[in-house]
Protein backbone atom coordinates (compact mmCIF):
# COMPACT_ATOMS: atom_id res chain seq x y z
CA UNK A 1 0.00 0.00 0.00
CA UNK A 2 1.37 3.07 -0.93
CA UNK A 3 0.79 6.33 0.67
CA UNK A 4 0.38 10.17 -0.76
CA UNK A 5 2.00 12.35 2.01
CA UNK A 6 2.47 15.77 1.39
CA UNK A 7 5.09 17.82 2.88
CA UNK A 8 3.61 20.13 5.52
CA UNK A 9 5.25 22.35 7.83
CA UNK A 10 4.26 21.17 10.65
CA UNK A 11 5.92 22.71 14.13
CA UNK A 12 6.56 19.54 15.35
CA UNK A 13 5.69 15.35 15.75
CA UNK A 14 2.30 16.65 18.37
CA UNK A 15 0.92 19.30 15.32
CA UNK A 16 1.75 16.13 12.94
CA UNK A 17 -0.54 13.51 15.17
CA UNK A 18 -3.10 16.63 14.90
CA UNK A 19 -2.66 16.74 11.38
CA UNK A 20 -3.55 13.05 10.81
CA UNK A 21 -5.84 12.44 13.47
CA UNK A 22 -8.07 15.54 12.10
CA UNK A 23 -7.43 14.09 8.23
CA UNK A 24 -8.62 10.61 9.04
CA UNK A 25 -11.50 11.88 11.27
CA UNK A 26 -10.23 9.69 14.29
CA UNK A 27 -11.71 10.27 17.82
CA UNK A 28 -9.04 11.74 19.65
CA UNK A 29 -10.63 9.44 22.81
CA UNK A 30 -9.92 6.50 20.89
CA UNK A 31 -7.39 7.01 18.55
CA UNK A 32 -6.54 3.58 16.66
CA UNK A 33 -2.88 3.72 18.22
CA UNK A 34 -1.85 1.29 14.93
CA UNK A 35 -3.01 2.94 12.30
CA UNK A 36 -1.81 6.21 13.05
CA UNK A 37 1.61 4.85 14.22
CA UNK A 38 1.75 3.79 10.11
CA UNK A 39 0.50 6.68 8.91
CA UNK A 40 2.86 8.74 11.11
CA UNK A 41 6.14 6.62 9.89
CA UNK A 42 5.24 6.93 6.34
CA UNK A 43 5.15 10.29 7.02
CA UNK A 44 8.95 9.98 8.67
CA UNK A 45 9.92 7.86 5.55
CA UNK A 46 8.55 10.37 3.15
CA UNK A 47 10.50 12.90 4.69
CA UNK A 48 13.71 10.65 4.41
CA UNK A 49 13.14 10.14 0.65
CA UNK A 50 13.20 13.52 -0.25
CA UNK A 51 16.69 13.55 2.15
CA UNK A 52 14.75 16.09 4.35
CA UNK A 53 16.46 15.57 7.91
CA UNK A 54 13.72 14.19 10.28
CA UNK A 55 14.45 15.93 13.47
CA UNK A 56 15.06 13.87 16.64
CA UNK A 57 11.83 15.01 18.70
CA UNK A 58 9.93 13.02 15.17
CA UNK A 59 12.05 9.75 16.03
CA UNK A 60 11.21 10.21 19.93
CA UNK A 61 7.64 10.53 19.04
CA UNK A 62 7.74 7.53 16.55
CA UNK A 63 9.19 5.28 19.67
CA UNK A 64 6.69 6.22 22.08
CA UNK A 65 3.31 5.36 19.34
CA UNK A 66 5.28 2.03 19.21
CA UNK A 67 5.79 1.35 22.66
CA UNK A 68 2.13 2.14 23.02
CA UNK A 69 1.16 -0.20 20.44
CA UNK A 70 2.75 -3.06 22.42
CA UNK A 71 1.29 -2.07 25.50
CA UNK A 72 -2.00 -2.09 23.83
CA UNK A 73 -1.46 -6.01 22.81
CA UNK A 74 -0.21 -6.95 26.26
CA UNK A 75 -2.63 -8.25 28.96
CA UNK A 76 -3.77 -5.49 31.25
CA UNK A 77 -0.98 -6.17 34.89
CA UNK A 78 -2.69 -6.24 38.11
CA UNK A 79 -1.23 -3.47 39.55
CA UNK A 80 -2.01 -1.17 36.93
CA UNK A 81 -5.87 -1.83 37.14
CA UNK A 82 -5.87 0.33 40.69
CA UNK A 83 -4.67 3.52 38.62
CA UNK A 84 -8.28 3.21 36.47
CA UNK A 85 -6.99 6.90 35.12
CA UNK A 86 -3.62 4.93 33.90
CA UNK A 87 -4.99 1.89 31.95
CA UNK A 88 -5.37 2.99 28.96
CA UNK A 89 -1.61 3.37 27.69
CA UNK A 90 -3.00 6.27 25.27
CA UNK A 91 -4.22 8.52 28.40
CA UNK A 92 -0.77 10.47 28.50
CA UNK A 93 -0.78 11.20 24.77
CA UNK A 94 -3.95 12.51 24.28
CA UNK A 95 -3.14 14.84 27.36
CA UNK A 96 -0.48 16.39 25.41
CA UNK A 97 -2.06 16.18 22.31
CA UNK A 98 -5.43 18.32 23.64
CA UNK A 99 -2.56 20.07 25.70
CA UNK A 100 -0.85 21.54 22.55
CA UNK A 101 -3.92 21.75 20.77
CA UNK A 102 -5.36 24.45 23.02
CA UNK A 103 -2.25 26.40 22.96
CA UNK A 104 -2.09 25.92 19.24
CA UNK A 105 -5.83 27.32 19.18
CA UNK A 106 -4.54 30.18 21.74
CA UNK A 107 -1.84 31.19 19.39
CA UNK A 108 -4.51 31.49 16.16
CA UNK A 109 -6.49 33.66 18.61
CA UNK A 110 -3.43 36.07 19.56
CA UNK A 111 -2.83 35.82 15.76
CA UNK A 112 -6.39 37.37 14.84
CA UNK A 113 -5.59 40.29 17.36
CA UNK A 114 -5.58 44.12 15.40
CA UNK A 115 -1.13 43.94 15.87
CA UNK A 116 0.63 46.96 15.60
CA UNK A 117 2.39 47.53 12.64
CA UNK A 118 0.01 45.16 10.52
CA UNK A 119 -2.87 46.00 11.57
CA UNK A 120 -3.06 49.43 13.69
CA UNK A 121 -0.49 52.34 13.41
CA UNK A 122 1.10 54.54 16.11
CA UNK A 123 2.68 57.71 15.31
CA UNK A 124 6.21 57.02 14.95
CA UNK A 125 8.80 57.60 18.07
CA UNK A 126 11.65 59.79 17.84
CA UNK A 127 14.76 57.97 18.26
CA UNK A 128 16.10 59.22 22.05
CA UNK A 129 19.55 58.81 20.90
CA UNK A 130 19.32 61.69 18.35
CA UNK A 131 18.03 63.76 21.42
CA UNK A 132 20.12 66.26 23.21
CA UNK A 133 19.87 64.73 26.73
CA UNK A 134 17.98 61.79 25.45
CA UNK A 135 18.40 60.41 29.15
CA UNK A 136 16.41 63.07 30.81
CA UNK A 137 13.12 60.63 30.67
CA UNK A 138 10.89 59.17 32.82
CA UNK A 139 12.30 56.21 34.95
CA UNK A 140 10.98 53.28 36.01
CA UNK A 141 12.34 50.44 38.36
CA UNK A 142 15.55 48.53 37.82
CA UNK A 143 14.60 44.43 37.45
CA UNK A 144 17.35 42.15 38.97
CA UNK A 145 18.02 40.83 35.47
CA UNK A 146 19.11 44.62 34.12
CA UNK A 147 21.32 44.89 37.65
CA UNK A 148 23.15 41.53 36.72
CA UNK A 149 23.54 42.29 33.28
CA UNK A 150 25.33 46.51 33.92
CA UNK A 151 27.32 44.33 36.93
CA UNK A 152 28.38 41.80 34.20
CA UNK A 153 29.47 44.18 31.95
CA UNK A 154 31.33 46.11 34.15
CA UNK A 155 33.36 42.80 35.49
CA UNK A 156 33.71 42.58 31.62
CA UNK A 157 36.21 45.50 30.98
CA UNK A 158 38.53 44.66 34.04
CA UNK A 159 40.62 41.74 33.35
CA UNK A 160 40.97 38.82 35.40
CA UNK A 161 44.60 38.92 37.64
CA UNK A 162 46.21 35.60 37.26
CA UNK A 163 48.49 35.68 40.30
CA UNK A 164 47.84 35.49 43.94
CA UNK A 165 48.46 39.43 45.69
CA UNK A 166 48.83 39.53 49.67
CA UNK A 167 47.85 42.97 50.39
CA UNK A 168 46.85 44.54 53.82
CA UNK A 169 43.82 46.27 54.30
CA UNK A 170 41.52 46.19 51.87
CA UNK A 171 38.13 47.75 50.88
CA UNK A 172 34.83 46.38 53.22
CA UNK A 173 31.24 46.61 52.26
CA UNK A 174 30.84 48.59 54.77
CA UNK A 175 33.08 51.29 53.98
CA UNK A 176 31.66 51.36 50.80
CA UNK A 177 28.01 51.64 51.66
CA UNK A 178 29.43 55.11 53.88
CA UNK A 179 31.23 55.94 50.73
CA UNK A 180 28.03 55.83 48.89
CA UNK A 181 25.91 57.43 51.18
CA UNK A 182 28.36 60.40 51.57
CA UNK A 183 28.25 60.51 47.67
CA UNK A 184 24.33 60.75 47.89
CA UNK A 185 24.50 63.19 50.40
CA UNK A 186 26.60 65.62 48.03
CA UNK A 187 24.71 64.66 44.98
CA UNK A 188 21.18 64.53 45.69
CA UNK A 189 19.95 63.90 42.27
CA UNK A 190 21.35 60.93 41.81
CA UNK A 191 23.92 59.01 40.65
CA UNK A 192 25.09 57.06 37.87
CA UNK A 193 25.94 53.61 37.90
CA UNK A 194 29.00 53.60 36.11
CA UNK A 195 30.16 56.91 38.42
CA UNK A 196 30.25 55.38 41.24
CA UNK A 197 32.97 53.46 40.63
CA UNK A 198 36.69 55.38 40.73
CA UNK A 199 38.06 55.85 37.52
CA UNK A 200 40.17 52.64 36.91
CA UNK A 201 38.47 50.14 39.00
CA UNK A 202 39.94 46.48 40.08
CA UNK A 203 37.46 43.45 40.28
CA UNK A 204 37.80 43.87 44.23
CA UNK A 205 36.35 46.75 44.15
CA UNK A 206 33.53 46.55 41.75
CA UNK A 207 32.59 43.42 43.41
CA UNK A 208 32.77 45.47 47.03
CA UNK A 209 30.84 48.31 45.68
CA UNK A 210 28.01 46.15 44.16
CA UNK A 211 27.58 44.12 47.37
CA UNK A 212 27.26 48.04 49.06
CA UNK A 213 25.20 48.63 46.91
CA UNK A 214 22.57 45.93 47.24
CA UNK A 215 22.83 46.26 50.75
CA UNK A 216 21.80 49.87 50.95
CA UNK A 217 18.86 48.73 48.34
CA UNK A 218 18.33 46.03 51.09
CA UNK A 219 17.71 48.48 54.31
CA UNK A 220 15.85 50.90 51.85
CA UNK A 221 17.97 53.90 51.63
CA UNK A 222 18.65 53.52 48.16
CA UNK A 223 16.23 53.59 45.51
CA UNK A 224 17.95 51.85 41.72
CA UNK A 225 15.85 53.32 39.01
CA UNK A 226 16.35 53.08 35.43
CA UNK A 227 15.85 56.01 32.83
CA UNK A 228 13.32 54.39 30.17
CA UNK A 229 13.02 50.80 29.49
CA UNK A 230 16.92 49.10 28.83
CA UNK A 231 18.34 52.55 29.82
CA UNK A 232 21.10 53.35 31.97
CA UNK A 233 20.79 52.56 36.06
CA UNK A 234 20.81 55.51 38.62
CA UNK A 235 21.01 55.86 42.18
CA UNK A 236 19.02 57.63 44.18
CA UNK A 237 18.97 58.35 48.10
CA UNK A 238 15.63 57.27 49.20
CA UNK A 239 15.98 58.73 53.16
CA UNK A 240 15.29 62.30 53.52
CA UNK A 241 11.83 62.63 54.86
CA UNK A 242 10.81 59.11 56.16
CA UNK A 243 11.98 57.79 59.03
CA UNK A 244 15.91 58.34 59.09
CA UNK A 245 15.73 56.60 62.29
CA UNK A 246 14.86 53.22 61.65
CA UNK A 247 17.00 53.43 58.15
CA UNK A 248 20.06 54.22 61.14
CA UNK A 249 19.23 50.94 63.36
CA UNK A 250 18.94 48.76 60.10
CA UNK A 251 22.55 50.10 59.19
CA UNK A 252 23.75 49.27 63.09
CA UNK A 253 22.67 45.37 62.08
CA UNK A 254 24.53 45.25 59.03
CA UNK A 255 27.76 46.75 61.50
CA UNK A 256 30.29 43.49 60.50
CA UNK A 257 29.86 44.58 56.75
CA UNK B 1 -9.76 75.99 32.09
CA UNK B 2 -12.72 74.84 31.09
CA UNK B 3 -13.77 70.92 30.52
CA UNK B 4 -13.62 71.67 26.94
CA UNK B 5 -10.12 72.77 26.85
CA UNK B 6 -9.10 70.07 29.42
CA UNK B 7 -10.23 67.46 27.63
CA UNK B 8 -8.04 69.35 24.29
CA UNK B 9 -5.09 68.94 26.76
CA UNK B 10 -5.56 65.74 27.00
CA UNK B 11 -5.84 64.73 24.05
CA UNK B 12 -2.60 66.51 23.17
CA UNK B 13 -0.88 64.73 25.89
CA UNK B 14 -2.24 61.23 24.66
CA UNK B 15 -0.67 62.38 21.06
CA UNK B 16 2.90 63.29 21.69
CA UNK B 17 3.10 60.70 24.23
CA UNK B 18 6.04 58.61 22.76
CA UNK B 19 3.61 55.18 24.33
CA UNK B 20 1.15 54.33 25.58
CA UNK B 21 0.83 57.02 28.69
CA UNK B 22 -0.82 56.08 31.97
CA UNK B 23 -3.74 57.53 33.70
CA UNK B 24 -1.79 58.12 36.72
CA UNK B 25 0.55 60.35 34.05
CA UNK B 26 -2.04 62.03 32.82
CA UNK B 27 -3.61 63.19 36.13
CA UNK B 28 -0.40 64.68 37.45
CA UNK B 29 0.29 66.63 34.37
CA UNK B 30 -3.16 68.34 34.23
CA UNK B 31 -3.68 68.37 38.10
CA UNK B 32 -6.72 66.64 37.67
CA UNK B 33 -8.26 63.87 39.91
CA UNK B 34 -7.89 60.31 38.35
CA UNK B 35 -11.89 60.20 38.25
CA UNK B 36 -12.08 63.35 36.31
CA UNK B 37 -9.23 62.14 33.89
CA UNK B 38 -10.98 58.44 33.67
CA UNK B 39 -14.26 60.47 32.53
CA UNK B 40 -12.55 63.33 29.78
CA UNK B 41 -10.99 59.77 28.51
CA UNK B 42 -14.11 57.87 28.69
CA UNK B 43 -15.38 60.72 26.14
CA UNK B 44 -12.74 61.14 24.28
CA UNK B 45 -12.91 57.56 23.77
CA UNK B 46 -16.40 57.56 22.87
CA UNK B 47 -16.53 60.35 20.19
CA UNK B 48 -13.12 59.35 18.11
CA UNK B 49 -15.51 56.21 18.29
CA UNK B 50 -18.65 57.99 17.02
CA UNK B 51 -17.42 60.80 14.47
CA UNK B 52 -15.75 57.62 12.47
CA UNK B 53 -12.58 59.21 12.56
CA UNK B 54 -9.46 57.42 11.62
CA UNK B 55 -8.27 56.99 14.85
CA UNK B 56 -9.25 55.10 17.48
CA UNK B 57 -7.86 55.99 21.53
CA UNK B 58 -6.77 52.37 22.60
CA UNK B 59 -6.08 51.39 26.27
CA UNK B 60 -2.96 49.26 25.66
CA UNK B 61 -0.20 48.00 28.30
CA UNK B 62 -1.61 50.26 31.16
CA UNK B 63 -1.81 53.17 29.38
CA UNK B 64 -3.56 55.36 26.25
CA UNK B 65 -2.38 55.43 23.00
CA UNK B 66 -3.90 56.58 19.76
CA UNK B 67 -3.66 54.19 16.56
CA UNK B 68 -5.15 53.98 13.21
CA UNK B 69 -8.22 51.51 12.54
CA UNK B 70 -7.82 48.54 11.60
CA UNK B 71 -9.83 48.68 8.38
CA UNK B 72 -6.76 51.52 6.73
CA UNK B 73 -3.94 49.62 7.60
CA UNK B 74 -3.71 48.70 3.65
CA UNK B 75 -3.36 52.62 3.16
CA UNK B 76 -0.29 53.09 6.14
CA UNK B 77 1.67 50.22 4.61
CA UNK B 78 1.58 52.39 1.40
CA UNK B 79 2.87 55.00 3.31
CA UNK B 80 5.64 52.99 5.26
CA UNK B 81 6.04 50.69 2.26
CA UNK B 82 5.91 48.09 4.33
CA UNK B 83 5.38 44.11 3.91
CA UNK B 84 2.47 42.98 6.38
CA UNK B 85 4.38 41.70 9.66
CA UNK B 86 4.02 38.01 9.88
CA UNK B 87 4.63 35.89 13.38
CA UNK B 88 5.94 32.48 12.35
CA UNK B 89 3.95 29.55 13.67
CA UNK B 90 6.74 28.61 16.14
CA UNK B 91 7.46 31.96 17.46
CA UNK B 92 3.23 32.28 17.84
CA UNK B 93 2.97 28.93 19.80
CA UNK B 94 5.72 29.62 22.29
CA UNK B 95 4.34 33.47 22.89
CA UNK B 96 1.04 31.64 23.72
CA UNK B 97 2.55 29.03 26.22
CA UNK B 98 4.42 31.87 27.42
CA UNK B 99 1.61 34.28 27.81
CA UNK B 100 -0.89 31.89 29.23
CA UNK B 101 1.56 29.66 31.55
CA UNK B 102 3.83 32.25 32.58
CA UNK B 103 5.66 31.88 34.91
CA UNK B 104 7.22 29.21 32.67
CA UNK B 105 10.58 27.63 31.96
CA UNK B 106 11.81 26.16 29.05
CA UNK B 107 11.51 22.82 29.77
CA UNK B 108 8.38 23.21 30.36
CA UNK B 109 7.51 24.89 27.22
CA UNK B 110 9.40 22.41 25.02
CA UNK B 111 7.52 19.57 26.89
CA UNK B 112 3.99 21.32 25.61
CA UNK B 113 5.33 22.15 22.03
CA UNK B 114 7.26 18.91 21.47
CA UNK B 115 10.07 20.16 20.03
CA UNK B 116 13.05 22.41 20.67
CA UNK B 117 12.79 26.13 21.37
CA UNK B 118 15.76 27.77 22.37
CA UNK B 119 16.06 29.42 18.75
CA UNK B 120 12.61 30.71 18.89
CA UNK B 121 12.83 31.82 22.49
CA UNK B 122 16.21 34.11 21.97
CA UNK B 123 14.22 35.65 18.81
CA UNK B 124 11.48 36.36 21.34
CA UNK B 125 13.68 37.59 24.05
CA UNK B 126 15.80 39.76 21.44
CA UNK B 127 12.71 41.26 20.01
CA UNK B 128 11.60 42.10 23.79
CA UNK B 129 8.39 39.84 23.61
CA UNK B 130 9.15 38.01 26.63
CA UNK B 131 11.86 38.77 29.20
CA UNK B 132 13.33 36.22 32.15
CA UNK B 133 11.34 36.85 35.42
CA UNK B 134 13.48 34.93 37.74
CA UNK B 135 14.67 31.41 38.40
CA UNK B 136 12.77 28.50 38.98
CA UNK B 137 13.50 27.06 42.70
CA UNK B 138 13.96 23.17 41.56
CA UNK B 139 17.17 21.59 40.97
CA UNK B 140 19.27 23.06 37.94
CA UNK B 141 17.46 26.51 39.14
CA UNK B 142 15.93 26.89 35.44
CA UNK B 143 15.09 30.80 34.14
CA UNK B 144 11.67 31.53 34.68
CA UNK B 145 9.89 33.28 31.41
CA UNK B 146 7.47 35.49 31.14
CA UNK B 147 5.86 38.36 28.74
CA UNK B 148 6.58 42.21 28.53
CA UNK B 149 4.87 45.37 28.32
CA UNK B 150 6.18 45.41 24.50
CA UNK B 151 3.83 42.03 24.54
CA UNK B 152 0.72 43.67 25.69
CA UNK B 153 1.10 46.69 23.21
CA UNK B 154 1.69 44.96 20.14
CA UNK B 155 -0.93 42.95 20.73
CA UNK B 156 -3.19 45.53 21.41
CA UNK B 157 -3.64 44.39 24.81
CA UNK B 158 -4.56 45.99 28.13
CA UNK B 159 -3.07 43.29 30.76
CA UNK B 160 -2.69 39.97 30.94
CA UNK B 161 -6.22 39.36 31.83
CA UNK B 162 -7.34 40.48 28.45
CA UNK B 163 -6.47 37.11 27.17
CA UNK B 164 -9.02 35.22 25.76
CA UNK B 165 -9.88 32.55 28.15
CA UNK B 166 -8.02 29.36 26.91
CA UNK B 167 -10.70 26.51 25.51
CA UNK B 168 -10.91 24.33 27.94
CA UNK B 169 -11.87 20.19 27.07
CA UNK B 170 -14.53 19.81 29.63
CA UNK B 171 -15.41 17.00 27.44
CA UNK B 172 -12.45 15.36 29.30
CA UNK B 173 -14.10 15.44 32.45
CA UNK B 174 -17.92 15.89 31.79
CA UNK B 175 -18.52 15.14 35.38
CA UNK B 176 -16.45 17.95 36.32
CA UNK B 177 -18.35 20.29 34.32
CA UNK B 178 -21.23 19.10 36.40
CA UNK B 179 -20.56 20.34 39.56
CA UNK B 180 -19.57 23.61 38.42
CA UNK B 181 -23.01 24.21 36.69
CA UNK B 182 -24.38 23.22 39.63
CA UNK B 183 -22.24 25.39 42.01
CA UNK B 184 -22.98 28.23 39.66
CA UNK B 185 -26.81 27.44 40.40
CA UNK B 186 -26.41 27.81 43.58
CA UNK B 187 -24.89 31.01 43.49
CA UNK B 188 -27.74 32.68 41.93
CA UNK B 189 -30.30 31.13 44.15
CA UNK B 190 -28.32 32.34 47.40
CA UNK B 191 -28.08 35.74 45.59
CA UNK B 192 -31.41 36.01 44.80
CA UNK B 193 -32.71 34.91 48.09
Amino acid sequence: MSYQVRIEQFEGPLDLLLHLIRKNEMDIYDIPIAEITRQYVAYLDAMKSMNLEVAGEYLLMAATLTHIKSKMLLPPQEEEELEEEELDPRAELVRRLLEYQRYKDAAADLQSFSLLGRDVFTRPVFAPELEEGGEDREIEAVGLFELTKAFRRLLEDIPETDFHEVTGERLSVTDRIHFLLGLLEIKKQGIAFADVFSGNPDRHEVVVTFLAMLELVKMRLVNLMQTSRYGSIWLFSSVGDEEPEAAKKEEDLLGCG
Amino acid sequence: MDAAELKSVVECLIFVSDGPIRLEKLAELTGLEPQEVTRILEELEEEYQRTGRGLILYRVADGYQFRTRPEYADWIRKLNRSRPFRFSGAALETLAIIAYRQPVTRAEIEFLRGVDSGGVMKTLLDKQFIRILGKKDVPGRPLMYGTSADFLEFFGLRSLADLPTLKEFSELRPEFDGTLAEQGAEDTDSETA
